[in-house]
């Protein structure tokens, strides 16, 4: 199947489809209950979202135009640029670790395991079980007294941490947890890179006598450097994005200490009931995830690849 | 020869079993604390395996009449969203696919990069304004935002790797679009709306951002039920990560039964909604 940039960059076809003299226009049938779908749940909340986000406007409360207002407010608001700085702590962490821990994984992975099948199942599970729930657990393992964190440390002779509940241990806590969910994503997308590496680079290495690193450095590295750079495109997605897991272990706290954009979105407009204002950070998340991603594929394109089938 | 052959995959075996240990120790803490009593679970240093087990936790769960209730209200919210999304999306793959609408799937890819939140602004003014919350149809229709993208992105690239010649001769027979679609294209594709199906199943019963803002009292799905009872009765360990067990199981399960399939469609799109 092709990749997201693939897709993206694939030219138009011409009127005619590929089964011969058969209009375009003959499958739109097939696509319109999707459209107004689409339309109704995706495209108008964007629209919407813009709109309010140039109002004075809370829930029950009068609605008023107020222009770029909402805006301006957001360039003075301390709490809103933490958050900020949050969310990119946190993201690159959690881009970071996934991807080392997950690229070793999938060098193992691709080696002859015994129980492959197996164990790869058992590994994948931490990113399909629910986050939610999930999260709960990890809560009762950070708890300073009696979590089994903090025990372990202790085995190894390391002193009680207190994890989420200190504001300087608490993102690299959440990314500790973030790590565990989302490495088997990574190892996914990277093992599928490793599969499509054709033997015969590596025979000659061989033959010169190349060393593991330097097969790994100059014949491993540059061919899976494009399933690299998707993976690195959906981790700083989805870490942007993350919500769930700070939610439910710290809420954003202690204090604001963990507070991302995302958390802080859901307070204005959820719990404030500012949803002018909150439409605005909505806006402007949205802009950052857009940016991010455009960066991520425009530096993709500049990574060597011919051909990527994921 | 053969003994440090041997030797090498025993090895391997072994680097394979710290590569899961992870996920392996933290399903069985899961499991451990859910079936202590709360002295063992508050023991330092803490138990692993406990001398008398407190199945009252699971049955403490399932004799809670809410539970069922909340268990209906996911199942609904889970089934109709998928339901409806491969009703719509499947046909919408093989549209754009035969069409190759290559922007149609640019708008997909916008819809995976926007924050789940940002679409729950909007929806719940409308909601409101219709005067549907409180029921359960918010919840699902918030809940297509996840799995409509899923299952159109699926499709698309299913559609595009199965063969057209089929196709064309039942062209030339006479068959009319539908009939193609049908008859042709939707026997072939079989595998492709199974993994739509599953990854649909598994981000919408795992959502979690859409109950906490659209959810009453009597319309929360697992996931926020679990976590009101996180914040209620932070005390009791046991009954918790029973709960929580509950909720996660049946993805783990589908997660071991069908990862040829998950692991297919999630190398393929790399699919994650909300």
């Amino acid at each position: 199947m092709a990749t997201i940039a693939e897709r993206q960059v694939a030219p138009l076809a011409g009127t005619v489809s590929a089964t011969g003299a058969r209009p375009k226009t003959a499958y739109w049938p097939f696509v319109v209950p999707a459209v107004a779908v689409v339309g109704s749940v995706i495209v108008f909340p964007w629209v919407f979202t813009v709109w309010m986000s140039m109002h004075e406007w809370t829930v029950g409360g009068a609605r008023r135009f107020t222009g770029l207002s909402n805006y301006m407010r957001l360039a003075s608001d301390e709490r809103f640029l933490t958050s900020v700085g949050h969310t990119l702590v946190y993201t690159l962490l959690a881009v970071v670790l996934p991807l080392i821990f997950g690229t070793l994984a999938a060098l193992i992975f691709n080696s002859r395991l015994p129980f492959r099948g197996v164990l790869r199942g058992v590994f994948v599970m931490p990113m399909m079980a629910t986050p939610v729930a999930v999260a709960l657990v990890w809560t009762m393992m950070f708890h300073p007294q009696l979590g089994v964190l903090n025990y372990l440390l202790s085995l190894v002779g390391i002193g009680p941490q207190a994890w989420v509940f200190n504001p300087s241990t608490v993102i690299p806590s959440l990314v500790l947890v973030e790590t565990w969910q989302w490495t088997p994503l990574v190892m996914l997308i990277v093992l599928g890179g490793l599969a499509a590496i054709p033997t015969e680079p590596y025979e000659s290495a061989a033959i010169d006598g190349a060393t593991v690193l330097q097969r790994f450095r100059y014949i491993t590295l540059p061919m899976i450097a494009p399933f690299l750079m998707v993976a690195v495109i959906i981790r700083t997605i989805d870490a942007l994005k993350s919500f769930d897991i700070i939610y439910a272990i710290t809420q954003g706290g202690p204090g604001t200490a963990s507070e991302t954009i995302n958390l802080y979105l859901y307070s204005v407009a959820f719990a404030y009931y500012d949803v002018g204002y909150g439409s605005a950070i909505a806006v402007v998340f949205f802009a950052i995830v857009i940016a991010l991603s455009l960066l991520m594929l425009h530096l993709r394109q500049r990574t060597k690849w011919t051909d990527v089938q994921a | 020869m053969s003994f440090r052959k041997a030797a090498n995959s025993l090895g391997l075996l072994f680097v394979g079993l710290v590569l899961v240990s992870p996920a392996v120790l933290f399903f069985l803490w899961m499991a451990s604390l859910s079936l202590k009593f709360e002295v063992d679970n508050a023991a330092y240093p803490p138990i692993l395996i406990p001398e008398r087990f407190a199945w009252k936790n699971y049955t403490g769960v399932f004799e809670s009449n809410r539970f069922g209730l909340f268990f209906l209200n996911s199942l609904i919210v889970t089934g109709a969203a998928t339901g409806l999304a491969l009703l719509i999306g499947v046909p919408a793959g093989y549209g754009i696919a035969r069409m190759k609408a290559t922007k149609a799937a640019v708008v997909v890819l916008i819809a995976r990069m926007t924050p789940g939140l940002s679409y729950l602004i909007p929806l719940f003014l409308l909601f409101q304004w219709l005067g549907l919350m409180g029921t359960l149809v918010p919840q699902i229709i918030a809940h297509l935002v996840i799995t409509v993208p899923i299952v159109i992105w699926i499709m698309i690239g299913y559609f595009e790797t199965t063969p057209l010649e089929l196709e064309e001769a039942a062209v030339i027979d006479g068959a009319n679009r539908w009939h193609v679609f049908r008859y042709i294209a939707l026997p072939i594709a079989k595998p492709g709306i199974t993994v739509a199906f599953i990854l649909a199943v598994i981000f919408s019963w795992n959502n979690f951002v859409f109950g906490i803002v659209l959810a009453g009292r009597e319309t929360r799905t697992l996931p926020v039920a679990v976590y009101n009872m996180l914040s209620f009765e932070q005390l009791s360990w046991g009954p918790l990560a029973a709960s929580a067990l509950i909720v996660t199981l049946p993805v783990l399960v589908l997660t071991i039964v069908a990862q040829r399939q998950i692991v297919a469609g999630l190398t393929a799109g790399a699919v994650k909604g909300g």
